[in-house]
């Protein structure tokens, strides 16, 4: 059977969650070779075995950490050429979506980026995407060389089928013109407890209504109570609210939970783009002619500041 | 000597109006106004700030697009670009990202760049890879979606704010540039500017003059192929209700029901 190369996305080893929905989708394209970049292939591995990878190719150098993504575009070519895959399927994040495109330029093959679903065809693996914010589906595929596709979080679920997963090292060469971009310095992202805002079933976002950075936590204390990631509009972002890693919308995340809840957002074009996907969609906004309520399953006309700690007890009070 | 900066911009339908496929499966250009693509603004912005602070420098702002692309020229003519190239080829049509990132690869080089400046996405594709593909082909260091930025002795030095981490970079030129929304609001064409705009250079040149085969672009040669686009279903309404002082317990229930909590 042919082989599908799947970029790993880690911290240190922990693999993320659309890596292993990637897993899940390439299975039904052919079969599972994972690249690992980067430290911790020994914490992955195991993982990536029991989601069905039959092979891990890693490789670890310091280029990867100390120049900005050509050097893992050099290590996922090598695997490539290693392999000589069916297609290759990289996660839809900033990074994995420039690795994926430079990939495809330099093995001459078509590109296609954000999918949210994949499946079997007659000529290559069919991608599912959406577009013009989320008012069309397509389904396209590659028409020269070897499909490459990114593929966005949440799109399919992550099964158990353990294979081999046999660790293979993967010689990298990082040319001279891959080291252009240096990284002088990483600030990683303090972690608040919350799920990531990509990957959570559940997002709960608060707009300009909530009317002041003080007033954030309530938007928090909702989604502590349903265990959901915490978003924001832009208008929220802008004044200074909520912090940027946290937008919703065109120029922030794109998000696709089973739940999207709008706390006063009125629901403009842009942000629409980020959250249209959502499977069901619930708003509170006091003004009954606000955008959003055309998108939910269930609206609540009122004052954010009555309803969300009056929904936020009643779930405490329902759980028990 | 004169810095070279390209800055590479984008007509897009209006993203604020219906946008449609036409029968082949491209982009309707027909259904809806086009204008800049919103987010090249910013690439503009940062233009001419670097231009402003800069001793000598001169502005060329490029697209790949039909006859109505110029709009988008005198848009970025008017916010203070210095003048334009429009590659326009009826073979065009169609083309994907790696067939465009080819054409505008070749344009850059034909105008001659220190420094290409990129919005971080386009409206309509918003792939948001052309500047990373333009960086490979070029073969020039990658700064992309930088929310800050300064140019200074032939040195680029950014900051990306990424999924899980924030990032300082720094590249020699030349480099291709791409940043965000965050780097800075984008300034009105003044009437003085939109005035000006109207006597700039704009040259327009095919794919001939950029000796690129027509083989290599267009809908019949891309590397992808669309199968169909279907309209999303409007979504069913929903239901509404007015708080009267139990609308937190009926969304409560409501997401009960659906095994939310
Ligand atoms: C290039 C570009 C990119 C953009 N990218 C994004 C993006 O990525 N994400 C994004 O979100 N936006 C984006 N925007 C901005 C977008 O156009 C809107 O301006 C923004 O989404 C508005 O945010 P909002 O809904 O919070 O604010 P508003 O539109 O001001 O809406 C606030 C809502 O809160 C309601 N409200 C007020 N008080 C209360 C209360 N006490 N109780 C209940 N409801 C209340 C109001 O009725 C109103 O509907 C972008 C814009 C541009 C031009
Ligand atoms: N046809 C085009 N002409 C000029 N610049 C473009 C074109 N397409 C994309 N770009 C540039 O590439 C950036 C990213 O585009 P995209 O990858 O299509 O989302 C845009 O913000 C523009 O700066």
């Amino acid at each position: 059977m042919a082989e599908v190369l799947v970029y790993v996305d880690h911290v240190d080893g922990a693999v993320r969650k659309p890596t292993l929905e990637l897993l899940a989708l390439a299975r039904r394209i052919g079969e599972p070779v994972a690249v690992f970049l980067g430290s911790g292939v020994d914490t992955a591995a195991p993982m990536l075995a029991e989601y069905g990878a039959t092979r891990v190719l890693a490789a670890d150098v310091p280029e990867f950490g100390a120049y900005l993504v050509a050097p893992k575009v050099d290590a996922l070519q090598a695997a490539y050429a290693t392999v000589s895959p069916a297609a290759v399927l990289v996660p839809s994040s900033v990074e994995g979506k420039e690795i994926a495109a430079r990939l495809a330029v330099r093995t001459r093959s078509g590109l296609i980026t954000d999918a949210i679903d994949l499946e079997a065809g007659e000529e290559g693996p069919v991608a599912t995407q959406s577009v013009f914010a989320a008012a069309f589906t397509t389904k396209s595929r590659v028409s020269k060389g070897t499909p490459v596709i990114t593929v966005k979080p949440n799109s399919a679920a992550p099964e158990v089928s353990p294979a081999a997963g046999a660790v293979e090292q993967l010689a990298v060469t990082v040319a001279d013109l891959s080291k252009g971009t240096e990284v002088v310095s990483r600030t990683p992202r303090e972690s608040t407890g919350r799920p990531e805002l990509t990957e959570a079933a559940i997002v709960v976002s608060g707009g300009r209504g909530v009317n002041g950075q003080e007033n954030f936590h309530i938007i928090e204390s909702l989604a502590d109570s349903v265990g959901a990631a915490v978003g924001a509009s832009r208008a929220a972002v802008d004044a200074g609210w909520y912090p940027h890693a946290n937008q919703v919308g065109q120029t922030g995340k794109s998000v696709s939970p089973q739940l999207y809840v709008a706390v006063g957002i009125s629901g403009a074009i842009q942000h629409r783009a980020g959250m249209q996907t959502s499977k069901t969609i619930v708003a509170v906004n006091k003004d009954a002619e606000a955008p959003i309520f055309d998108l939910v399953d269930y609206g609540v006309v009122g004052d954010l500041f009555q309803v969300v700690p009056q929904l936020t007890e009643e779930i405490s009070a329902r759980k028990g | 000597m004169t810095m070279r900066i390209v800055v590479c911009v984008k007509y897009v339908p209006d993203a604020t109006g219906d946008r449609y496929f036409a029968e082949d499966l491209t982009t309707d250009r027909d259904a809806v106004d086009g204008l800049l693509s919103e987010l090249d603004e910013y690439a503009v912005e940062q233009a001419l700030r670097i231009a402003e602070a800069a001793d000598d420098a001169e502005i060329t702002v490029v697209t790949v697009g039909p006859e109505d692309a110029k709009d988008a020229l005198r848009k970025a003519l008017s916010m203070g670009a210095d003048k334009a190239l429009h590659v326009e080829d009826d073979d065009l049509h169609g083309t994907d990202v790696l067939g465009t990132s080819l054409v505008l690869a070749k344009a850059v080089e034909h105008t001659g760049y220190d420094l290409v400046l990129c919005g971080m996405a386009s409206t309509d594709g918003s792939m948001g890879v052309l500047p990373a593909i333009l960086a490979e082909r070029l073969g020039v260091p990658q700064m992309t979606l930088l929310s800050e930025l300064a140019v200074q002795d032939g040195v680029v030095t950014g900051r990306r704010d990424g999924d899980l981490a924030s990032e300082e970079l720094r590249a020699a030129l030349p480099a291709v540039v791409s940043v965000t929304d965050q780097s800075g609001e984008a300034r009105y064409p003044s009437f003085k500017g939109i005035m000006a705009a109207k006597k700039k250079p704009v040259e327009s040149l095919d794919l001939s003059d950029l000796g690129i085969e027509e083989d290599q672009v267009g809908l019949e040669n891309a590397w992808t192929t669309v199968l169909e686009a279907t309209q999303r279903p409007a979504r069913t309404a929903g239901t509404i209700v007015n708080d009267e002082g139990e609308g937190g317990k009926q969304l409560a229930a409501y997401l009960a029901e659906g095994r939310f909590v």
